[in-house]
């Protein structure tokens, strides 16, 4: 015991010493989680069933964002203009990717099945399905071996919080995260559009009836969702670099954000993201980096179990 | 004019074919890479072909016309594939009958069995004496347990892969292959490993089913995957227990000794064969006098309607963990079978990517039927057994998750009870046909929204 005690006595310690080190770094994470997550929400919300298949809408992302950059970064690390202009078109084409892919799968995973009012199974299936053909297509096509991003940008440190660097990258994802999700509010609660999304969510056939357009209304939640998707595979890739598989272990995560929220919650589906980054990046002081995955499961198991309206609890159809 | 030409149904028909044969030709082609992101894309289109050695051409001519025949196919078959499958099936109605016929049923498959039990013979190649074993038998094994789980009780698991590893790591802890002590503190051998396998499967299964099968049937599926993935993490990252990520490679051939009979298994996979087929052969028999018994017909409530089977008295979590464990079961029986005739084992075999194989050999032949989803386990692994044996140009191991995915999809379209449906599945299908007659273009949603 007395060991054990010395063992939390010692990691508090350092956790004291690295928490905003690690605080920034989880926020950065967690607003990636965020975006993938919002993708989750959104498509539960309209037809409620996760789409085992947004992890492959990330990786579009990631790999639209890459050929971007390869094509536009050269010998040198851009600076100023260059940099922003790069990244903006990364962000265009890894969004385009995204609700391109999530479109695909739509039409072709989903849609036949609605048609059949199909059981829930069968869409679970057909999901797996689009899934694995996507992500093994493009290790045929790409490649099947990681591959880093060209720096458009130098990271250097732009300021500090508490001694903690917050670094170039991370200021990005905050900014594109945060505009996203403000416009996705907006879209959702304001627009026309997003009320034809929550009539939807709160009672298909009744919308249908008002003249709500339930094919569209699907469609265009897919597109929203995949842009995001794809933008947060292009984020997530500026650091990681791109592979084949990269959308596995980030979907899984973001997931398990959404649920923690209260799936078919989008305000839920950020705070998830948020919290679930900053609780994993902290938890790198106490176990091993290897099961740092272990902790994200544990994490979905126990609020599936203890909670599984999540945080905010499940909101679906009400404004955001 | 020219919008009006493109809703026509035969175009529209048209594209689709071409659609899917420009996809086709893509997965078939030669790989690319991220140095020349389009050089896939160009080699598949463009590479030289010939027709049947004839004419020198292009890939894309090949598959065109290759379309062009689907399309026509396609015609034909909406045009009178209604009055073929009218005269097809009052044509196979009185053989159905007949094969309907218990002793007719008992029969056949006896003659299946004798087959094979000569099937080793008849293959008389080292490839494919092996590949009956590490390819077909244990895959059987696998998908048979899983068809329980999935097609009984209507589950979907996707950490199945989790039961195989726990029945693998069993057998070399039994025969003292990992770095844990073996149980009485001396090695046994590996056919001891079959009881501790089974038992541990089994808790294993209740374990995780008892608190997870209480959620919706999608967060379940996302619950087994991360089950899955701790198991691996595990495996790979618990030295001093499973041996970290280099696994191990000193598990013993299996002995079996009881009394007078003593017969040990060695390196030859003909002996192994044997011993995966009686486990099948067991198995078939549990699984359906299972189907058959009250247990089944309590899944079979379960996976239509959990709450009228509820208001039944059934207690649909007692079942569902039932069919967890007893799924299980066979998981651990082909794990303790693999890694005794291999005699290594790796974390790195135990990975999401095996659960979602055995699904799909489940998928193909048909969810529930134990007949279709046996059928459907020989015919996938035959041919990747086949696709690693002799592999076309172009073609890479990896390749096939692409065609098990666009199976997938393509099974969930156009048949979802599988390529032999049970019989009981498929009455429930013409049954829900024939009361939607008449509504083909209603907006229809999944039943629970």
């Amino acid at each position: 015991m007395g060991s054990f005690g010395h063992y939390l006595a010692t990691h508090f310690d350092t956790l004291k010493a690295e928490f905003w080190f690690l605080f920034v770094g989880g926020v950065a994470n967690g607003l990636l989680y965020a975006m993938v997550a919002v993708g989750y929400t959104l498509v539960y919300g309209v037809l409620r069933l996760i789409n085992f298949a947004h992890s492959e809408i990330f990786m579009s992302g990631g790999f639209a964002g890459y050929f971007v950059l390869r094509a536009m970064v050269g010998a040198t690390v851009p600076t100023g203009f260059m940099s922003v202009l790069i990244i903006v078109l990364g962000i265009a084409a890894a969004g385009t990717a995204g609700a391109a892919a999530a479109t695909l799968v739509e039409r072709v995973a989903y849609r036949p099945l609605r048609r059949r009012r199909a059981p829930q199974l069968a869409y679970l299936i057909s999901a797996i399905g689009a899934s694995y053909f996507l992500f093994n297509l493009a290790g045929k096509e790409f490649g099947h071996l990681s591959v880093g991003d060209p720096q458009p940008y130098i990271n250097h440190t732009v300021f500090t919080i508490f001694g903690a660097p917050v670094l170039m990258y991370d200021l990005i994802i905050l900014v594109v995260s945060v505009v996203m999700f403000i416009a996705l509010d907006w879209l959702v609660g304001r627009t026309r559009l997003g009320r034809g999304i929550r009539s939807v969510a709160q009672d298909a056939e009744t919308a249908s009836l008002m003249g709500v357009n339930i094919d569209r209304t699907i469609a265009i939640t897919f597109i929203v969702g995949g842009a995001l998707g794809g933008v947060a595979g292009f984020l997530y890739g500026l650091n990681i670099g791109v592979v084949y598989n990269m959308g596995f272990v980030p979907a899984l995560k973001a997931f398990t954000a959404a649920v923690l929220g209260g799936i078919g919650n989008l305000r839920g589906a950020v705070l998830g993201g948020l919290l679930l980054g900053i609780v994993e990046n902290l938890c790198v002081v106490f176990v091993q980096a290897a099961y740092i995955d272990v902790v994200a499961f544990g994490i979905l198991v126990l609020v599936l179990l203890v909670r599984p309206t999540g945080i905010l609890g499940e909101r679906l159809g009400r404004t955001a | 004019m020219i919008r009006t030409f493109f809703q026509r149904a035969p175009i529209r028909r048209l594209l689709v074919v071409l659609g899917v044969v420009a996809v086709v030709e893509l997965i078939t082609g030669p790989p690319g890479s991220n140095q020349y992101p389009t050089s896939g894309f160009t080699g598949s289109y463009a590479e030289p072909a010939s027709f049947f050695g004839m004419f020198r051409t292009q890939r894309w001519l090949v598959f065109l016309a290759l379309a062009l025949v689907a399309w026509g196919i396609a015609e034909f078959w909406t045009r009178y594939g209604d009055t073929i499958r009218a005269r097809g099936s009052s044509a196979l109605a009185g053989p159905r009958q007949v094969s309907e016929r218990r002793p007719v049923r008992v029969g056949f498959a006896l003659a299946l069995l004798v087959l094979g039990i000569l099937l080793p013979h008849i293959v008389n190649d080292a490839f494919w004496q092996s590949a009956l074993v590490t390819y077909v038998a244990i895959y059987v094994l696998l998908a048979i347990g899983l068809n329980v789980v999935v097609g009984f009780a209507g589950l979907l698991d996707l950490g199945y892969v989790a039961f195989y590893a726990i029945g693998a790591y069993t057998t070399a802890w039994v025969t003292g292959a990992l770095p844990t002590p073996p149980p009485f503190g001396h090695a046994l051998d590996a056919f001891w490993a079959i009881p501790f396998a089974v038992v541990f499967v089994v808790v294993a299964g209740v374990l995780l089913g008892a608190p997870t099968l209480r959620l919706r049937g999608d967060y379940l599926a996302i619950v087994t995957l991360g089950f899955g993935e701790i198991i691996t993490i595990f495996a790979n990252n618990l030295y001093g227990i499973t041996g970290g990520s280099t696994g191990t490679k000193q598990i013993p051939h299996p002995v079996f000794h009881v009394g007078p009979i003593k017969y040990a298994w060695g390196l030859a996979p003909v002996p192994y064969y044997y011993l995966a087929l009686g486990s099948v052969v067991l198995f078939l028999v549990i699984f359906s006098l299972l189907q058959r018994s009250r247990v089944g017909r309590a899944w079979t409530a379960i996976r239509e309607d959990e709450v009228a089977a509820e208001s039944l008295g059934i207690n649909p979590l007692k079942f569902k963990v039932m069919a967890f464990a007893v799924g299980a079961a066979s998981a651990g029986f082909a794990g303790v079978i693999t890694a005794s005739a291999d005699n290594f084992l790796f974390p790195s075999s135990f990975t999401l990517v095996f659960s979602i194989n055995i699904l799909v050999l489940v998928i193909l032949g048909g969810m529930g039927s134990i007949s279709g989803v046996v059928v459907g386990a020989i015919i996938i692994q035959v041919v990747q057994a086949y696709l690693n044996h002799t592999p076309p140009s172009g073609y890479q191991q990896p390749d096939l998750y692409i065609y098990v995915g666009a199976l997938l999809i393509t099974m969930m379209i156009f048949r979802p009870a599988g390529l032999i449906p049970s019989r009981q599945r498929r009455r429930e299908i013409t049954l829900y046909e024939k009361s939607h007659e008449g509504h083909p273009d209603e907006v229809l949603l999944g039943d629970d929204v």
